[in-house]
């Protein structure tokens, strides 16, 4: 331990490396961060950013190299166990709430100095406290189990926590992708928290795919690739255009012209009023949490069976909870990519293996699915890859109407941009798509939206009436308001 | 390829194989061919209803039939009633012990579809059922089986035991059902995420429907060759395959929570069980230190197994 004046760095990575096996995850990366910072951490899935994160919060011990943290008291400590007396929080992509549990409960188990009698009414202070701050009338109780949240809560509950007072004050947070589930004003009001944080001293490490929440907030941008740090300056130095490029990627061209809206037969309708015709990207936005998700799941189950599986299927699902939606956790990556199209590899009463093989190899060239060996498990793949099996698992049907369930959570911007060239050429051939998106940029590529508020339609956008204006216009009860 | 030694049910055959050896080695007056015939003889019989167990159980969490013995008495007083101990009524005797597992298999699930209890509940709730009427019909009459099933069940071809041989038929066709057809990946897929394997188009409720019938087909048809074996339907003639069928699945190293099954070790697990029983005894060791030490070995084989590879 050494002694140094208060205005050290919080954290101090020297030579950090980390390899799994053969697999370099982290190749010698040197990074400070100090306080009043909010850095932002990108790169493409797999370029080492979890890894980072999990070498300064303390889960993953450095192969070489040393991590240091400096205490509030201006000592320095080296090692894992430093991390907690620093007041290091990680926000995690996976979403990690214990659902059988409550929000205070949840909060109880980083913060371990809640015991003894009245824990819970601490408890419930702290976490009331810090949700009210990060998000003002969120209208989530400390008590209710998290279990009987939505996808969204949950991650504003995660978030909370991550900034809550305790024992030891948070005094720097790492949120790894934390608008991924929230919309856009929920996200906007964690954005003006994070500004407030870092303005009071705290420092913020900011992953995050969303080229427009990084510029927003970050005050200097960390670039990954291939596990090693290829830029690192401040945010007014980048533009989107040579972010993207240092990234490694061509950058997206404006959203590709949609065509106009064919004329083609209505194919499909929905107690709720939905419609679409065939061929076309049917956008489902709104806020979060507004029957959305559940106006799809009651579609795709009405159009499939509980007794009959037709191939091929009338519908297929993407789904964006990969956890609880979508992945086979004990299969290979093969055996997930080809669960959706088994009725056609079926000879004679067997799995067809050699076609089986064939078809995940297909797509893994087709959608990029990073891996050596496809019959590895679908958990050795990072979560915007095992994202990628999921779509290819639908993809490779032959079903009319795909139904998209926020798909793109965790997929970076390479991916993404890939997936809706995909998405538009297979709309073309006659595919129909019903995509529940919380990202703006993401319903603006549709050609006919329907905005949803309290479980039910409000409004109906097509071609340039399409607008973020529109659609937020929409999301919030005017009433309210006036 | 996955070496030997990380196949899930290579310790259930250490095991098997220990035992064996130790047994044979103290066993005067039968010799290792003697042991080996009567362990496959008797593993036979754990093994048909263990493969049936063994579906159920791969559906994942909660699944599991606990009307197997029932269904074994069931199936084996009412098969030789209606054969009654003459030629020519055979095959009609093996329709009915079938028929009755798939009566019995179609009431397990509609219980557990239409009542929405939990199958550890209602598949032993319905067992009291199925007991009572095998009391009804039988009604302490011991009728015997047709000779020519007797015969067959306690005789040998290419010097194995018949029983043996069709239960090795029956793992073979477990074995490609399980590992090279669609409903194996179904049933695995559901053991792991009912949600997502119903959000990815499996036809869930028919995949169920068509295990539970399964397992207790297996069950019916383990009951009928019983009492031929046996030489007569007892009422408590399915006692030990309560423990035994769920025992040989866990032993054999397929997973409790579902989703991940194998067939080698179902034989590996129920030979365990027969020899594990003919080594305390030939070691002369009474009947509570027995059942006390099986049950302890049982333990220690289920928790060295879990903790093995598992070929993640």
């Amino acid at each position: 331990m050494t002694r140094t004046e208060p205005g050290q760095p919080l954290v101090t990575l020297d030579g950090a490396r980390k390899s799994f096996g053969a697999i370099r995850a982290l190749d010698a990366v040197t990074l400070t961060i100090d306080r009043g910072e909010c850095l932002a951490l990108v790169g493409h899935n797999g370029a080492g950013k979890s890894t980072l994160v999990n070498l300064i919060n303390g889960a993953l011990a450095p192969s070489g190299g040393t991590v240091s943290y400096g205490l509030p008291d201006g000592q320095v400590v080296t090692g894992g166990g430093g991390m907690r007396a620093a007041g290091i929080r990680a926000v995690h992509q996976e979403l990690s709430l214990c659902p059988n549990l409550t929000v205070l409960e949840n909060l109880r188990i980083p913060q371990r100095d809640l015991t003894g009698r009245g824990w819970r009414a601490l408890a419930a202070a702290r976490i009331g406290q810090a949700l009210d701050r990060i998000f003002p009338g969120h209208g989530i109780h400390p008590r209710a189990v998290v279990g009987d949240l939505t996808l969204a809560e949950r991650q504003m509950v995660e978030i909370a926590i991550g900034f809550a007072e305790g024992a030891i004050a948070p005094r720097l947070v790492i949120l790894d992708e934390p608008t991924s589930s929230l919309d856009a004003s929920i996200a906007r009001q964690l954005l003006t928290h994070i500004r407030a944080f870092c303005a009071a001293g705290g420092a913020v490490i900011f992953i995050s795919h969303m080229m427009g929440e990084v510029f927003d907030v970050a005050s200097r941008i960390v670039v990954m690739k291939d596990g090693r740090i290829t830029g690192d300056r401040p945010t007014v130095e980048f533009t989107r255009e040579t972010l993207v490029a240092a990234m490694g990627h061509v950058a997206p061209g404006a959203a590709s012209a949609r065509a106009a809206p064919q004329d083609s037969a209505t194919i499909l309708t929905t107690p709720e009023g939905l419609t679409a015709r065939k061929g076309e990207i049917v956008g489902l936005a709104g806020l979060a949490g507004h029957g959305q998700a559940a106006a799809l799941a009651r579609f795709y189950l009405g159009r499939t069976s509980d007794w009959r599986q037709s191939d091929p299927p009338a519908a297929v699902f993407v789904a964006g909870d990969r956890a609880r939606d979508g992945l086979m956790p004990l299969w290979s990556i093969r055996l997930n990519t080809s669960l959706a199209r088994l009725p056609g590899l079926v000879r004679r009463g067997l799995v067809d293996r050699r076609a089986e093989a064939e078809l995940a190899e297909t797509w893994k060239a087709r959608i990029g699915i990073r891996s050596d060996d496809l019959t590895n498990p679908i958990l050795s793949l990072s979560g915007g890859n095992q994202q990628k099996v999921l779509f290819a698992r639908a993809l490779a049907t032959a079903a009319p109407v795909v139904v998209m369930d926020d798909p793109m959570r965790g997929v970076d911007v390479g991916t993404k941009t890939q997936v809706y060239a995909m998405i538009r050429t297979e709309a073309e051939a006659g595919r129909t798509f019903l995509w529940y998106s919380t990202e703006t940029d993401e319903i603006l590529l549709c050609d006919r939206v329907f905005v949803f508020r309290n479980g039910t339609i409000v409004a109906e956008l097509t071609g340039d009436g399409i607008t973020e204006a529109a659609i937020l216009a929409h999301s919030f009860d005017q009433r309210e308001t006036a | 390829m996955k070496t030997l030694l990380a196949r899930p049910w290579i310790w259930a055959w250490v095991a098997a194989a220990l035992a064996f050896a130790l047994t044979a080695a103290i066993s005067q007056n039968q010799g290792a061919w003697g042991l080996a015939v009567a362990a496959l003889t008797f593993s036979a019989f754990s093994v048909i209803v263990g493969l049936g167990q063994m579906f159920v159980i791969t559906l994942g969490p909660g699944n599991v039939d606990l009307s197997i013995p029932a269904t074994m008495t069931l199936a084996g007083t009412v098969s030789l009633k209606v054969m009654d101990g003459g030629a020519g009524a055979e095959v009609t005797g093996l329709a009915i012990a079938l028929a009755i597992g798939a009566g019995v298999g179609l009431t397990n699930y509609l219980l557990i579809l239409l009542i929405r209890i939990p199958p550890i509940i209602a598949t032993l709730a319905a067992s009291f059922l199925y007991q009572s009427l095998a009391i009804w019909s039988n009604r302490g009459l011991r009728v015997k089986p047709p000779e020519s099933l007797a015969e067959f069940a306690v005789g040998r071809s290419l010097g194995l035991p018949n029983l043996a041989l069709l239960a090795l038929v029956l793992s073979v066709l477990a074995w490609v059902a399980l590992n090279r057809a669609a409903y194996g990946r179904q049933i695995s897929a559901i053991g792991q995420n009912p949600r997502a394997a119903r959000l990815s188009g499996l036809p869930v409720e028919a995949v169920r429907l068509a295990t539970y019938m399964l397992c207790a087909v297996l069950a019916g048809l383990c009951g009928f060759l019983l009492s031929c074996f046996s030489g007569g339907a007892a009422l408590n003639m399915g006692q030990e395959y309560l423990l035994a069928s769920i025992a040989v699945v866990v032993i054999g190293g397929s997973s409790i929570g579902g989703g991940r099954s194998n067939v080698p070790g179902i034989w590996a697990g129920a030979l365990f069980l027969f020899l594990i029983v003919s080594m305390l005894n030939s070691y002369g060791l009474g009947a509570g230190v027995r059942l006390l030490m099986t049950g302890l070995i049982i333990i220690a084989i289920v928790a060295v197994g879990s903790r093995g590879p598992r070929g993640t």
